[in-house]
């Protein structure tokens, strides 16, 4: 799997949204993307990706968009 | 004594901050208040949908203060959850926030409208009688939708209020973060203890996976908060033990039991960082509170609740009924005190019923006591388990999904929930039936696949077999 299927993955199985709705996606914009589902995906994104984010990225990993220059940050290019 | 009668003292301390930086006064707070009670002017029974806002504290204040019987529900609960409970209990009004609740998906018309908050009038011929001493109702499981409600009296809310304080020793200088729902009995408990004092509550909706909420706690100088088991797994997460929070002096954790490992971390963290450190046990049976360790105990008696409130009592008894009275035997944890709340409302006729409680609290958990008097929850006795910090109700959970398949049993530990099938034909529906109905996430939900679910003679599930 490429980078952005992995990426895309771990959001539509955390928050169970469907592919099209991921490029708008924000922390609370779907049901499943509250705290419970934000500790959820760090988690695997930190697995699929094998990185651990520090605690300024991990509170600020707001939205889909967001994400990708977190991860940037680590190397990896979504 | 009831409730926020003192408020008046407190004049022009601060008695709310929010993330927005809006502040108000007891005065200010009084005045608003009263202003919100000069619509209904009436004893009934009105629905909040709350959140963490100046909007919903008003309401909450001001039905309690005014003998307006207030049922607390998250403003996002599930519209069918909310249409049946309306329907059951027949609220004269419900109050809401003005945008973004599950009330905007409804037709109505505002009856009234301040502070981001609107009160809406729903007719119906009659309502429901409500019992004298009857202050708040709350329901059994955050967001599991049961329509089973717990009754508090002005008595049991005053007296859990008076104890918490004291074993706290709070005092006006607090200044608590909220980081739990004002429809949970712990968040609400923070709330309650706070006001009596006089202190400032540091109001927002932000949670603590949000660079706004450490913000805020930095810029506002947050000296307390508390927290469930899943609130402390994420703050070891967010290496919240590396953080530089100087006003932190206070942290209180309970709906739940935390791990052993997860304890003594936190523990560990609080002694070096001069902060104390509460664990706490408790049910929204008894108002909030029930047992507390004192932190001078946190490290020798690490894994304990600790000992009853003041003014509480805990007793253990075997299956017989009989009380045990030698150490470290495991009995059940029955409670007394005057925080036990009336008992269950279950349709609206059930408010007009008195004390059925009597103070007295059967908590269906299993506990041990050592030689000196501390106690340790060791497990449950009744079929719940609690996902980050809700409780479900297994037998509940079956009957949902078999709502859309024929068999299924559940059975499940803290945090996780286990789901037999005999098929794996409506595994996603039912997935997708928990998320949508519970916001039960996937991850804690694991379905495995039988030949078949044994039963006894008598129809019932033996659990023991799966």
């Amino acid at each position: 799997m490429t980078n952005l299927e992995n990426y895309n993955k771990a959001f539509m199985e955390s928050f169970n949204v469907s592919e099209e709705e991921l490029e708008k996606l924000e922390y609370q914009s779907v049901k499943g993307w509250d705290s419970i589902g934000h500790m959820l995906l760090i988690s695997t994104l930190e697995t699929a990706f094998g990185i651990m984010m520090e605690t300024d990225d991990l509170i600020d990993f707001s939205s889909y968009k967001k994400g990708k220059e977190i991860l940037f940050k680590y190397s990896i290019t979504v | 004594m009831k409730i926020f009668s003192n408020l008046i003292d407190f004049k022009n301390n601060i008695a709310v901050i929010t993330d927005d930086n809006q502040k108000i006064t007891y005065d200010e707070l009084l005045f608003l208040t009263d202003n919100l009670h000069s619509k209904i002017n009436h004893r009934c029974l009105i629905f909040i949908l709350s959140e963490n806002s100046i909007g919903s504290l008003i309401g909450y204040v001001s039905f309690l203060r005014n003998g307006i019987v207030p049922l607390m529900l998250d403003k996002n609960i599930n519209i069918d959850l909310l249409m049946n409970l309306i329907n059951i209990y027949k609220p004269d009004y419900i109050y809401a926030p003005k945008y973004g609740s599950t009330l905007e998906s409804l037709q109505y018309t505002t009856y009234y409208d301040n502070n981001n908050y609107i009160l809406i009038q729903i007719n119906y011929e009659t309502s429901f009688p409500l019992y004298d001493d009857l202050a708040l109702l709350l329901t059994t499981s955050g967001s599991t939708g049961s329509p089973k409600l717990v009754r508090l009296s002005y008595k049991n809310i005053f007296s859990n209020t008076q104890a918490i304080i004291s074993y706290l020793d709070l005092t006006n200088n607090e200044r608590p973060i909220t980081t739990l729902p004002m429809y949970y009995t712990y968040g609400l408990s923070i709330i309650n203890t706070h006001l009596t004092v006089g202190a400032t509550i540091l109001l927002t909706q932000r949670t603590l996976i949000e660079k706004e909420f450490w913000n805020f706690f930095k810029s506002s100088e947050a000296t307390s908060f508390g927290g469930v088991p899943f609130t402390y797994e994420m703050l070891k997460r967010l290496r919240f033990f590396t953080m530089n929070l100087p006003s932190l002096k206070t942290m209180t954790q309970a709906g739940g039991k935390l791990s052993f490992d997860l304890t003594k971390e936190f523990v560990e963290f609080s002694i070096k960082k001069n902060v104390k450190f509460f664990v706490m046990y408790g049910q929204t049976e008894a108002t909030a509170r029930m047992s507390y360790l004192d932190p001078k105990y946190s490290f020798s008696k690490c894994g304990s609740m600790g000992k009853a409130i003041p003014r509480g009592k805990f007793k253990l008894i075997d299956e017989e009924g009989n009380v045990i009275s030698t150490s470290d035997t495991i009995g059940e944890l029955v409670y007394k005190g005057d925080n036990v709340s009336l008992g269950y409302a279950e349709c609206g006729e059930d408010l007009i019923k008195e004390d059925e409680n009597k103070g007295i609290l059967v908590t269906g958990d299993m506990a041990r006591r050592d030689e000196d008097g501390f106690y340790y929850i060791t497990g449950r006795k009744k079929r719940f388990i609690k996902i980050f910090g809700n409780r479900i109700n297994l037998d509940e959970i079956e009957q949902l999904i078999k709502t859309i398949v024929i068999e299924c049993a559940c059975i499940g530990n803290d945090d996780k929930l286990i789901i037999y099938l005999i098929s794996n034909e409506k595994e996603e529906q039912v997935k997708k039936l928990l998320f949508d109905k519970l916001l039960l996430h996937t991850a804690s939900v694991e379905i495995k696949i039988i030949d078949s679910i044994q039963k006894n003679e008598s129809g019932k599930v033996l659990y023991n077999s799966l």
